[in-house]
């Protein structure tokens, strides 16, 4: 009963997003307000729905009902509650449901936030959200029901991956998805604009907290899913380059590129039709992403089940969304006309090579994701391109952009000096040459590419230090005070780019000082890595809810004085005989520890994993101070101000 | 022609190539090469970089081709199997290091222990593609004839030695 009942309410919620994608377009078209006064509601009602279907299959998980096929494929009575709920949306049907849930969600705040924009703007932002969730929508209901029956039911449940039950796997996806989704809102606004044909300065204000919200989401949904790659998987890397990894940071790459050409096009009004194209680009790569993981066209460890119908609708619904936009962006966007000039050393023009270079960036990693599809489309033969292709393009392009990232923030609007340049920031430079010089020294270790990681991640402080000390040196009173006065915005953009040096940091301190031990352990031996020393005290066996395996005891040692012991563990899950290894890691701000176990060699002996790997933490730290700076962004005050006075106005006029 | 239409002719050569990409699939490579002689290849050395290495040197002796690269995270699963395999010297075992850097290469061997009798360098990936390889780690049992027994995707686990390779091992030995 429950699971039709879910099925139904999918149903409605189609017919509601039907509505909410037609009548509001069309009224604003032809300036029929009661056509678009359905836009609010019917938004509203379908995200009812749609968490009424959402809750309708949680239920399910919950009371282990297996005459559902995704539940019994997906659970099982053993597994942990936490876990049961998180299974709702580890598979294909119920991560697309999950999607669709976020869609209404971000559809409502929409919703609810957009008092002061006018009516036409609304609808039209409304309806094409509304039209995005139809597709999804009918995705689900013709060829990917979360709500299947099976028959008879099945005793018991396949359980859920083992790889999935883990804490970071419950909030990882939900974070992903809410970044990919919420670039649809910076997509409806900029295909809004384009359909009003009045793409200006409030425009891009409208869209700036929305692309940022996204932004943020999406950066923490990436740094989570790098996380638990790094101590679930078992073999201590962060970044795989694998193809589903690479579909979450193209969206990233042009959202960045997005979020930094929004800021010209409001303050200068340039940029204008590069900005909708890029809004476009964001989320048509989110909807890309989806492709490439659910249609089987690529491999990947990531891979959902495949099915070619799926693959087929997929791309459909993104040939009609993309291409339809890019034609309305052909056709538009040549009637935009330019905005303020500026010169070729200027704060614009800064940003533009920060876009060009993002750009590029996200298009040879599209390129290099793509390219054994070409070569296999073209009957040129099968390869796999490797992190080593990666690695070599990647780096080289982001160098620049770094060094551009200490300059942007200091130089001025619309026409810029270099002398002055020079003069304002030499001392950050020297500084930033310097420490990347010398600290490798100190370390004990000193490579070329360690000394260049360092110097480019203390460039982006010592500019940013300027940058602050530039900026609080024309206001009055103490340190705190004029500290404080300071928008939030500025303090965003701030914290966000110290995000990057940190991130900076820790990637190149772990590529260039971590160690590695793989060895053969016998019961009392001992090992030692770094400052550490290892103790290994063999394995005991552990019978946990739905698995069983060994757990290991490693006394861990400094100086002499034992610090900790850590508990790495091998486990079988029961239900799908998969073996899993849980590494034991100790988190520390300096750096982690981490030990796991391998196989088991004869006599009581393993083969253990060693890792000392300083600074890791640095690289999620990162992405958290990014996050953090979006935020922070958001909450400025001028969004609330402008608000405010926008709804005080169209008050005004409507009395 | 107006620029701004170049986004969209873009993406259509992009859907283009996707809805192609649809009907083909990414782990059905031109390899189920089991059964069948093993390809041929001439190749330079890891470590003697002038010294070529070709399949013929391995005629009559049964062997192991395992493909790895110092970049292939699931090569590090799989290493210290081989090594203790190559321990118990009961079959050579010939490294093919797949699209890979020579010093990286080293470096990783001299880290993790050479299990090898030697490896070469198959820097362009040709031979890989050759042998259907999809992904790294790949291992090839190739007996006596040349021809290919055994084929094992990813990492080989001590199960998968003990199990198929070692009894496979014995019974080609035992032909002529």
């Amino acid at each position: 009963m429950i699971p039709e009942l879910g099925q139904f309410a999918l149903i409605l919620a189609l017919l509601l997003a039907v509505v909410q994608g037609t009548f509001p377009l069309a009224g604003a078209a032809r300036g029929v307000r009661e056509w678009m006064a359905l836009a609010k509601p019917a938004a509203q009602g379908q995200f009812v729905f749609v968490a009424i279907a959402f809750g309708c299959l949680v239920w399910s998980f919950l009371q282990d009902d297996f005459s559902v096929l995704n539940v019994a494929t997906n659970s099982n009575t053993r597994l942990p509650t936490a876990y049961k709920v998180a299974a709702s949306w580890g598979s294909h049907e119920g991560s697309l449901l999950l999607w669709v849930l976020m869609m209404a969600t971000w559809t409502v705040a929409v919703s609810l936030f957009s008092r002061h924009l006018p009516n036409e703007m609304v609808a039209r932002v409304l309806g094409v959200m509304g039209l995005v969730s139809v597709g999804f929508l009918l995705f689900m209901l013709l060829t990917s029901n979360p709500f299947d029956r099976l028959f008879p039911p099945a005793p018991e449940g396949r359980d859920l991956n083992p790889l999935l039950q883990d804490p970071g796997m419950v909030i990882h996806p939900p974070m992903l998805y809410m970044g990919y989704v919420g670039f649809s809102v910076a997509f409806a606004f900029a295909i809004a604009a384009l359909l009003g044909g009045k793409l200006d300065a409030t425009w891009a204000r409208w869209s700036r907290p929305w692309t940022t919200a996204a932004w943020c989401f999406l950066t923490i949904g990436i740094a989570l899913g790098s996380w638990w790659a790094y101590y679930e998987l078992g073999w201590g890397g962060w970044w795989f380059w694998d193809p589903v990894e690479n579909a979450s940071f193209l969206p990233w790459l042009i959202g960045t590129a997005l979020i930094h050409s929004l800021a010209v096009t409001e303050k200068r009004g340039s940029f204008k039709s590069w900005t909708v194209l890029l809004a476009i680009s964001a989320f048509s790569l989110s909807l890309l992403g989806t492709f490439l993981v659910r249609s089987g066209v690529l491999t990947s460890v990531h891979a959902f089940a495949t099915d070619p119908k799926r693959g087929v609708f997929i791309l459909a619904f993104l040939s009609v969304v993309i291409g339809g936009s890019l034609a309305l962006f052909a056709w538009r966007a040549p009637k935009v006309g330019l905005g303020g000039r500026f010169d070729a050393l200027s704060r614009e023009s800064a940003l533009l090579a920060n876009n060009v270079l993002l750009a590029v960036a996200a298009g040879s990693v599209l390129l290099g994701t793509l390219y054994p599809l070409f070569l296999d489309a073209l009957n040129l033969g099968k390869i796999s391109v490797g992190p080593p292709y990666f690695d070599a393009v990647f780096a080289p392009i982001m160098a620049p952009l770094v060094f551009l990232m200490g300059v942007g923030p200091i130089a001025r609007w619309k026409k810029a000096e270099v002398p002055d340049l020079v003069a304002r920031l030499k001392w950050a430079l020297g500084a930033a040459i310097g420490a990347g010089l010398a600290v490798p020294f100190l370390a004990g270790k000193w490579t070329p590419m360690i000394a260049f990681g360092l110097a480019l991640a203390f460039w982006v402080f010592a500019a940013s230090f300027v940058s602050v000390k530039e900026r609080i040196r024309n206001f009055r009173g103490g340190l705190a005070a004029r500290m404080a006065a300071q928008p939030r915005s500025y303090w965003g953009m701030l914290i966000a780019h110290v995000g990057v040096g940190v991130f900076i940091v820790g990637v190149t301190v772990v590529k260039g000082y971590e160690t590695e031990r793989d060895l053969r352990m016998d019961v009392g031996d001992t090992v030692t890595v770094g400052a550490h020393t290892f103790r290994f005290d063999g394995v005991r066996d552990v019978v946990g809810p739905n698995y069983r395996g060994a757990r290991g005891d490693v006394t861990v040692s400094r100086d002499g004085k034992v610090i900790e012991t850590l508990h790495p563990e091998k486990r079988i899950y029961t239900a799908q005989q998969m073996p899993m290894t849980e590494a034991a890691i100790d988190t520390g701000l300096f750096g982690d520890i981490y030990v796991s176990l391998g196989e088991p060699v004869d006599g009581g002996a393993w083969s253990v994993r060693v890792y000392a790997k300083p600074f890791v933490t640095w690289i999620w730290g990162g992405c958290f101070l990014m996050a953090l700076g979006g935020a922070l962004a958001i909450s400025d005050r001028r969004y609330r101000v402008t608000a405010r006075r926008e709804s005080a106005v169209s008050a005004n006029q409507a009395a | 022609m107006n620029k701004f239409v170049i986004p969209l002719a873009v993406f259509a050569i992009l859907l283009a190539f996707l809805f192609v990409g649809l009907s083909l699939n990414p782990r059905e490579v031109p390899s189920p090469l089991v059964g069948k002689a093993a390809p041929a290849f001439q190749l330079a050395q890891l470590h003697k970089p002038d010294a070529a290495f070709s399949h013929k040197d391995m005629a009559g002796k049964v062997w192991l081709l395992n493909v790895w690269a110092s970049w292939c995270v699931a090569c590090r699963e799989e290493h210290p199997v081989l090594v203790d395999l190559a321990k118990a010297n009961v079959v050579p075992i010939v490294g093919l290091n797949y699209k890979d850097k020579p010093d990286e290469g080293r470096a990783w061997l001299k880290q993790f222990g050479d299990p090898y009798l030697l490896s070469v360098m198959d820097r362009d990936g040709r031979v890989g593609i050759d042998f259907g390889v999809y992904g790294v780690p790949e291992t090839f049992l190739i007996d006596k004839q040349g021809v290919i027994r055994f084929k094992q995707i990813g990492p080989v686990t001590r199960d998968v030695v003990n199990k198929k390779i070692l009894p496979l091992v014995r019974e080609l030995e035992k032909q002529s």
